[in-house]
């Protein structure tokens, strides 16, 4: 009942939707405001069509309806009510529907903003956000539908959507279980966060397009999409540190990020919705780089559908990859579809989006910006290159070959430090003009401050010259940055007569973008502490224990105490969990618990790290293997990870930092920026 | 003569390094095994190192590996050995020779040529600096009075 | 970024055409790819290309320790992927090995192993363990399995007198019966 249901209601959105196309499309070729508002209307329906849906799927899923293939594919008895909830991403199918959920609930909230000023752009933004959603919504009614029964049909269990000739309904028993490395907290977050910053980047595409097609090409649609931008670099940064954080706490491997081709697809829209968040800056302060934040915002949303594509259609080996599926082909040909319409686009409107002013000085703020997008593009062109070139090997010579983290850590290093080096001067530099001597006399105090953080942990901590550049560029962010909140609240304080905490306060308020991106650049500073830590410092050693046995490391001592394992019938999980006694030097610290967890329904086994985490390092302790019969000992896994906490740290001052930066206050659209620019091309503005 | 005693010093040196190699404990600590097998993937999972991948296929390469180590191999001959036996896959980046150096050349050619080409823009640019009289306001440094005229400025808008 | 002061300049055609080789290119490599990737095993009716097997020790042809596919010509090829690590494998290692005794001394029919990564101690514990005769050899840098594009392991490849694959087997075979039924379609 409720998966026909589902599914009819799935078919009446992709209908509205297709509708909404048409009539946008109609609406503004022959200028009619009717029709463009019933597209609107349109566009605002799938969202609760979309929603019932998904209604309907949670609950199946919640309701144990194991004749449901897909959740007899992701759910069991034994799962707890909330994870079988977020089973819904848990799978193809599911993930898809989740995907058109999310962007008909942003384009919905797009839609229904005020478009009195701008509303030749509404048809076109519907066109882009329906045929997108069309798309996913394509996926799933014909190729991925996560209501499709079992039936048995003359002794065989068949999956269909509706009944077959002479068929009874089939349910199983009980369903196979959400694979459980999909089980762990981050992981339940971790592909939502990734999919709504995916999907947000849609709007500004939307946007983008729209101003490319009604030739308004002035920097209007920046302006607009500018909080979604922010938003969708959250979700997606935030969905990348999460990630990571599950591959640390569940992978068991001692790191938190492989190099992994699917990881690099979800971190290249990341590369260039970063550089785009900085470019657009120049196009609002100075109305240069037009045609460049076009290829920007074309790149970022290409490289989230091919992001999406690339994982799911098993093109790229990885242990992310979902397995072969029909909608590999279908995805290419989106990909390339977009991709051919919005570059069309962009030449066709080349000679309209000329810049308004010139660059006046090498070291302008703009033209450092221009620098730091010069690196996101070559991390980018390393990222791709990486993911690409085993693609093209296997088809030129036959050969299989891997790209794995030594290639990107090394292609990678200089441009991130380089990166660093820029988030220290960039700050310092004026809008237009700027000379190497204000910049020397802006950076000269930093620039001696960090030299000597560096004398001194050459002395007492490292003489790696890899680590104490990292330390150098890290600590130069720290003080430049620290500078500036003093040195503008210090001059507000001189102005209003304030207390210097009310000033700082009220500096930070009025100026939330800039003093947002400072505190983000903070957090990249202490994310950079972590990364250097745990890339150049860690050290790890194994060895098989008998009880009472130890094993040391870097000052640590781990003694193997005990050995226990039991069923949770529960769960459907076999716990092994060892005990280990943790001393440093001698003195006791407590004990740790790696363990390892084997589920029954998927046959899968995860091993749990058993970890101490300081300011200082991360213990970080895998039970590997153990006898099981005689139980002689067990082989222990141990890294010492050190100063890898800062990551984490740093991640949440980064969060925070966006929300700062994004935190709506009032409509940034009437906001008057370029306020010296502005006088001379009002009529161009607006 | 010359040469007897050349040869005579180099195989006392090959006889100090190699019996460095062959002096180690028979059977090679998990360390020493990790050591290589983290340079290694696993041929048949995906881009998981052999180190860390769980199978039991991998528990056998380890023990391959090990067994290398004891038989006196280096760390060079177990992954050429690697590469012959399952492919190039094996190994953690594509080998520096033959048709790979393509895969080496390309990204810094990249990269080098869009530094030379925002290089060039960015000059092409900044020579006309034929309208300076919007640039008043802009001309300003990066010092504390910047900061004072904008608050100023603020102060004025907000009454 | 690259950006002009020049007003109402468009994109120099060269430039055109470079993005559009470019894209064009990228899709076709992405495109191909695809459908490698679609197209799964060799197909039966496809021709076989040759290729040599090395065996391991203990195993001989000719007095050679390698085989060629070329020198099967007018001969049935069983070809049989394994490895030692494959649980599957070994279910039907058994009732190759009985299908194997069962043609041998008519000679019209080879059966192969080939062993896809594997260790070779393990490998030849297995081979030992099932008593394994027919002609078994390591899979030297997996490139016999990328001829056949194995998806996994066991696979079974049936190659017929003319150099033509007419049968795929994927996953373990459940009796001799269903080895011999296969074969026999195309023995005389």
């Amino acid at each position: 009942m409720f998966a026909e249901f589902g599914y009819g209601i799935l078919v009446v959105a992709f209908l509205v939707a297709l509708y909404s196309v048409v009539a946008a499309i109609y609406g503004a070729t022959n200028k009619s405001a009717s029709l463009v508002e019933s597209a609107r209307r349109a566009m605002l329906l799938t969202f609760p069509l979309i929603s019932i849906a998904a209604a309907s799927l949670i609950y199946l899923l919640v309701n144990d309806h194991y004749e449901v293939s897909f959740v007899y594919e992701v759910t069991s008895r034994s799962m707890p009510t909330y994870l079988k909830i977020t089973a819904w991403w848990g799978g193809q199918a599911g993930s898809l529907v989740f995907w058109s959920f999310l962007l008909s609930a942003f384009a919905s909230a797009v839609t229904l903003r005020k478009w009195e000023r701008d509303i030749e752009f509404l048809p076109w933004v519907i066109v882009v956000c329906s045929v997108t959603l069309i798309f996913f919504l394509g996926l799933v009614i014909f190729y991925e539908n996560p209501f499709t029964r079992f039936w048995l049909v003359g002794g065989n269990v068949e999956p269909h959507m509706f009944a077959p000739l002479n068929a009874t309904l089939f349910t199983a028993q009980d369903g196979q279980g959400l694979n459980p490395l999909l089980r762990h907290p981050g992981m339940v977050i971790h592909p939502p966060m990734l999919y709504l910053g995916f999907v947000s980047y849609v709007i500004p595409y939307a946007f983008a397009m729209a101003a490319l097609i009604t030739g308004r090409t002035d920097d209007r649609w920046i302006r607009l999409t500018r909080r979604w931008s922010l938003w969708a670099w959250l979700f997606l940064s935030f969905g990348l540190v999460l990630g990571g954080r599950w591959a640390y706490d569940v992978l068991g491997w001692g790191g938190y990020w492989g190099w992994d081709p699917v990881e690099i697809a979800a971190f290249m829209p990341w590369l260039t919705g970063t550089a785009f968040l900085h470019s657009v800056m120049i196009q609002e302060k100075r109305g240069l780089l037009k045609h460049w934040n076009m290829i920007l915002v074309i790149l970022t949303y290409s490289l989230v559908i091919f992001g999406t594509f690339l994982t799911r259609s098993g093109v790229l080996s990885s242990v992310h990859a979902f397995a072969n599926s029909p909608i590999g082909p279908l995805f290419m040909g989106f990909v390339s579809l977009s991709l051919i319409v919005s570059i069309a686009l962009v030449i066709w409107r080349w000679p309209d989006l000329q810049s308004e002013t010139e660059m006046k000085s090498m070291l302008s703020r703009e033209a450092l910006f221009l620098l730091n997008n010069l690196l996101f593009m070559s991390i980018l062109v390393v990222c791709f290159w990486g993911v690409i070139f085993p693609l093209a090997s296997e088809l030129f010579t036959g050969q299989k070959i891997t790209v794995g983290p030594p290639f990107y850590e090394r292609a990678t290093a200089p441009l991130f430090s380089a990166l660093l080096f820029l988030m220290a001067v960039a700050p310092l530099s004026a809008w237009g003009h700027s000379t190497v001597q204000t910049l020397g006399r802006a950076m000269w105090k930093s620039a001696v401050a960090a030299s000597i953080v560096t004398v001194i942990l050459f002395f007492t901590y490292t003489s790696k010259i890899g680590a104490l550049i990292g330390f150098f560029l890290v600590t130069l962010i720290l003080f430049v940055t620290f500078q500036e909140f003093w040195r503008g609240a210090r001059a507000r304080q001189k102005v209003q007569g304030e207390n210097f905490f009310t000033a700082l306060s009220r500096l930070m308020g009025r100026n939330r973008r800039r003093y947002g991106g400072y505190i983000i650049h903070i957090s990249m500073a202490l994310m950079a502490i972590g990364i250097l830590g745990i890339e150049i410092f860690q050290t790890s050693t194994q060895g098989l224990l008998a009880q009472g046995e130890e094993l040391e490391i870097a000052g640590y001592t781990v003694k193997y105490r005990e050995l226990a394992s039991w069923d949770d019938a529960g769960k459907g999980v076999n716990f092994t969990r060892a005990t280990v006694d943790i001393y440093e030097n001698g003195i006791y610290l407590g004990e740790l618990n790696p363990r390892i967890d084997y589920y029954f329904d998927s046959q899968q086994n995860m091993t749990i790290p058993g970890n101490r985490s300081t300011f200082r390092d991360d213990l970080y302790i895998l039970l590997v293997d153990w006898q099981p019969v005689s139980n002689m000992g067990a082989t222990f896994k141990i890294y010492v990870n050190p100063l890898v906490n800062w990551l984490w740290i740093g991640s949440l001052l980064f969060l925070v930092g966006i929300i700062f930066a994004a935190w709506p206050d009032h409509d940034p659209a009437e906001e008057p920026v370029r306020n010296v620019r502005r006088v001379g091309q009002s009529s161009a503005a607006d | 003569m010359k040469k007897i005693l050349l040869t005579l010093a180099l195989t006392f040196l090959l006889s100090l390094f190699t019996s460095v190699v062959f002096a180690q404990d028979p059977t090679p600590s998990d360390d020493e095994v990790n050591a290589v097998a983290s340079q290694l993937y696993c041929p048949v999972c995906e881009s998981t190192p052999l180190d860390v991948c769980p199978t039991e296929a991998c528990r056998q390469w380890r023990d391959l590996i090990r067994q290398q180590l004891a038989d006196g191999m280096t760390e060079d001959q177990i992954k050429q050995y690697f590469v012959d036996n399952y492919g190039a896959r094996v190994l953690a980046e594509p080998p520096k020779q033959g048709s790979y150096w393509l895969f080496y050349i390309l990204p810094p050619v990249i990269i080098l040529a869009g530094a030379i080409i925002l290089f060039r823009s960015l000059k092409a640019w900044t020579k006309p600096i034929a309208a300076p009289a919007s640039s008043g306001a802009e001309r300003s440094e990066p010092s504390k009075d910047e900061y004072v005229s904008k608050f100023e400025e603020e102060l004025k808008k907000r009454k | 970024m690259t950006e002009t002061t020049n007003p109402k300049r468009g994109v120099p055609i060269w430039v055109q055409i470079a993005i559009w080789l470019f894209i064009a290119a990228l899709l076709a490599l992405v495109g191909v790819t695809l459908s490698k990737r679609q197209q799964g095993t060799v197909q039966p009716g496809d021709t076989i290309p040759n290729f040599t097997l090395p065996l391991f020790s203990g195993y001989e042809y000719e007095g050679q320790n390698e085989v060629k596919l070329s020198a099967f010509e007018g001969k049935l090829v069983v070809l049989n992927f394994w490895a030692s690590w494959c649980k599957p494998c070994e279910q039907e290692a058994a009732e190759l090995e009985e299908a194997w005794e069962y043609y041998e001394p008519n000679g019209d029919v080879v059966f192969l192993g080939v062993d896809y990564v594997d260790t070779e101690p393990e490998a030849r514990a297995y081979l030992k363990k099932f008593g394994i005769t027919f002609f078994n050899g390591p899979d030297m840098g997996t490139k016999i399995s990328q001829i056949f594009r194995v998806r996994g392991v066991p696979e079974t490849y049936f190659i017929d007198q003319s150099g033509t694959l007419y049968y795929v087997k994927v996953g373990p075979f459940v009796s001799v019966d269903e080895i011999k039924s296969i074969i026999d379609q195309k023995l005389p």
